[in-house]
């Protein structure tokens, strides 16, 4: 449970965001300049020296992401941000932390792409974020915000589930969540411990053997091993899901949605059942390990899905993975940069319930 | 003369010949054995070896531990040859 | 495995450090890497640091550098050893952080992060082996392939029309305020070896008092890819690298 101050502040997504960084005990920030969530730096540059650790603008995403894997290596508590053409530049740098295992925190947020793209909101990077990203069997822990406060508490959140899985982290948040100003109850200051790191390489005493970063095990047996271990931690993960559930208890349409998208999947719901459509809407907050499971139990009860994103089409592939053929499922979305009205869900869900009804006429 | 020699870690030795190449005394020279790795190693082929040090500095495998007579000992040696008639040692 | 019994009149005047794992080199024989190895390692020794040391290895020959060497690492990501080490440095400011990298991680991928980590003074060591070739891959050009050189990426030698010039980026990182030390040295020959473990014992020292980067060349042999004995290696080395890079200090503290 994240301890909070008594009292809300208004500010920024991006902003919320370090200033948590800065509670949960944030050592290392490593990171360059991007639109839309350049205020994470500058706003971590602009506290007064050691507040905020060592913060350091890199020469790119590529410096930064090493940087970040050498500050984690020597025991830190780091982090570092970007949005989506950058975080693609970091890719290699997660493959290796993943590796080798070490804990970080990386913020995306998320931009319209593919490209140099736009600078406009986007959940394009799913597939990116929740499926590895770069080369090699491994996953990132994502969590998906989705109000300035989450911006704040994920943060806190994502530090102990790198740290105690050992595993990089992503927040998964995406433009206008960075942007927007929302009433924030900040995190406690100090309440997120720091676990030990005896794995950590900070100099070799005499009592101890000398401790090896790497992401290189040469011998197929031992690479075999090493990810075998991997996959049992990410088993070991799936007790990490977690999810909000909205009216689902008498919902024959589920919507499925996740960050901002969700906000607006939650606007469409309140307009459907003011029509009689009696719509549930179901936000995974953990896009890995991801709630296929709840997802699933909700199947039986429920006529059909419709998943909400803004992108072409990512995380529905997971929930029909989930729904596994029982029901159908289908999409709406917005790419590049635009953000779906609730009036557009709306039209979708009032169509399918449309389908569903003339489906029942027709088999009674 | 001062007197040394060295000891060879022959089972990492790989037989390159620098330090062959830096002997100032000519001392060193290629083993008939071949060792676990497949090299034939270096080995003292002469009785003159000083301790000067130079094949360890070269050996990329820090394969060669190097001793150097003691002081006490080449003073002795020194007067025993003067005592002999520096004849003999 | 020693047979040689020692007599009881002599002293130990040398041996392998114990700053040097027991673990045999897996380099070609007569590979510099593994000279360079081990006086680094000496001066960690000599200088009592082998608690506060921290290195980083690269991709390349040398990416098992740290079977060898008795302080705790990290493994880098081709290029980005000095990034790595900027990190480790950062959070760890007391301790001896060192990188190790050829040149193609150093001087062709890495170019930024050297560049910039040395721009930044970062208050670390980096170690530049330049042998003129990639040794790992298999003997493809490097960024410092002498002209003509024959690898097998330049199969009829490098020509500057196609594949530009040999890159002397420790000329160029010794232009930059935030260098400290900048030296290029070898380690083909007793008084080679001797002046270079000099140069590393300043460079350790001066990193005690933040005034910035210092980096040491070693301009080393390939026998495998230059397809030569250890013996013709270190000739040729002399007779063809020495002219392209001068050894000798390029930046000293005032």
């Amino acid at each position: 449970m994240i301890e909070h101050d008594q009292g809300a502040t208004l500010m920024k997504g991006n902003e919320a965001l370090a200033e948590a960084a800065i509670r949960a005990g944030l050592q290392g920030y490593f990171g360059y300049p991007i639109t839309p969530q350049s205020e994470i730096l500058e706003y971590l540059t602009a506290q007064p020296k050691g507040r905020a650790g060592v913060v350091l603008q890199a020469e790119s995403e590529l410096a930064a992401i090493n940087m970040v894997f050498g500050a984690s290596g020597a025991g830190a508590r780091v982090m570092t941000s970007s949005s989506s053409p950058g975080i693609s530049l970091m890719q290699e740098g997660l493959s290796y932390m993943a590796s080798a295992q070490l804990p970080c925190l990386v913020v995306n947020v998320n931009r319209g792409g593919p490209g140099l793209g736009t600078i406009q909101p986007s959940q394009g990077d799913y597939f990116q974020a929740t499926k590895g990203g770069g080369h090699g069997d491994y996953r990132l822990i994502v969590l998906a915000p989705s109000s300035v406060q989450e911006m704040a508490d994920f943060v806190f959140e994502a530090f102990r589930l790198a740290e105690e899985y050992r595993n990089p982290a992503m927040i998964l948040a995406d433009g206008a969540l960075g942007q927007m100003m929302e009433k924030v109850i900040l995190p406690r200051e100090g309440s997120l411990p720091y676990p030990p790191k005896p794995w950590a390489t900070t100099g070799k005493p005499a009592s101890r053997e000398r401790n090896i970063i790497t992401s290189l095990f040469i011998q197929p047996e031992k690479m075999e091993q090493v990810n075998l271990e991997l996959q049992e931690k990410y088993r070991r993960l799936q007790k990490e899901v977690r999810f909000e559930a909205f009216q689902v208890e008498d919902a024959e349409i589920l919507l499925v949605a996740f960050g901002l998208a969700a906000r607006i999947a939650q606007k469409a719901l309140e307009l459907a059942r003011e029509q009689g459509i009696r719509a549930g809407l179901l936000r995974p907050i953990t896009l890995y390990p991801f709630p296929t499971a709840a997802i699933a139990n909700l199947v039986p009860n429920v006529e059909s899905l419709l998943v909400v994103e803004m992108n072409a089409g990512q995380m529905v592939e997971d929930v029909r993975l989930a729904v596994n053929g029982q029901r159908p499922v289908s999409f709406k979305g917005r790419m590049g940069g635009m953000i779906p009205t609730p009036e557009e869900v709306l039209e979708s869900i009032v169509q399918i319930a449309e389908r569903t009804h003339t489906e029942q006429v027709e088999r009674s | 003369m001062i007197r040394g020699t060295i000891v060879v870690a022959n089972e990492i030795c790989k037989g390159c010949e620098l330090c062959i190449t830096s002997c100032p005394q000519e001392s060193l020279g290629l083993s008939d054995r071949i060792n676990s790795i497949g090299y034939r190693y270096i080995v003292l082929v002469k009785d003159n070896c000083t301790g000067c040090v130079n094949c360890a500095l070269v050996c990329p495998e820090a394969a060669i531990t190097v001793y150097r007579e003691k002081k006490s000992a080449l003073k002795a040696r020194e007067s025993a040859f003067v005592a002999s008639g520096g004849l003999s040692v | 495995m020693q047979t040689t019994t020692i007599p009881p009149e002599m002293d130990l005047v040398y041996r392998r450090p114990d700053t040097l794992t027991q673990t045999p080199m897996h380099y070609c024989p007569g590979c510099g890497h593994g000279v360079t190895h081990k006086i680094l390692m000496e001066v960690v020794d000599e200088l009592g640091i082998q608690e506060q040391t921290v290195g980083v290895a690269p991709v390349g020959c040398s990416v098992f550098a740290y079977n060898y060497m008795n302080v705790d690492m990290q493994e880098a990501a081709h290029g980005r050893a000095s990034a790595v080490a900027t990190g480790i440095k950062r959070i760890l400011p007391d301790r001896f952080v060192f990188s190790y990298q050829g040149d193609g991680d150093l001087a062709a991928i890495g170019t930024g992060e050297t560049i910039h980590t040395v721009n930044r003074g970062e208050n670390i060591l980096v170690v530049f082996i330049n042998n003129a070739i990639y040794g790992m891959t298999g003997g493809q050009m490097a960024p410092t392939t002498l002209l003509g050189m024959v690898t097998s990426t330049t199969p009829f030698g490098r020509e500057s029309q196609v594949m530009g010039f040999p890159l002397k980026i420790t000329d160029l990182v010794a232009q930059l305020p935030g260098a400290y030390y900048v030296t290029r040295q070898a380690v083909h020959s007793p008084t080679a070896v001797r002046k270079a473990k000099k140069a590393f014992r300043h460079a350790l020292e001066y990193q005690k008092l933040n005034k910035g980067t210092c980096f040491i060349e070693i301009v080393s042999n390939c026998p495998a890819g230059w397809k030569m004995t250890p013996v013709e290696a270190n000739e040729w080395m002399e007779k063809n690298m020495f002219p392209a890079y001068p050894l000798g200090d390029l930046k000293v503290p005032k």
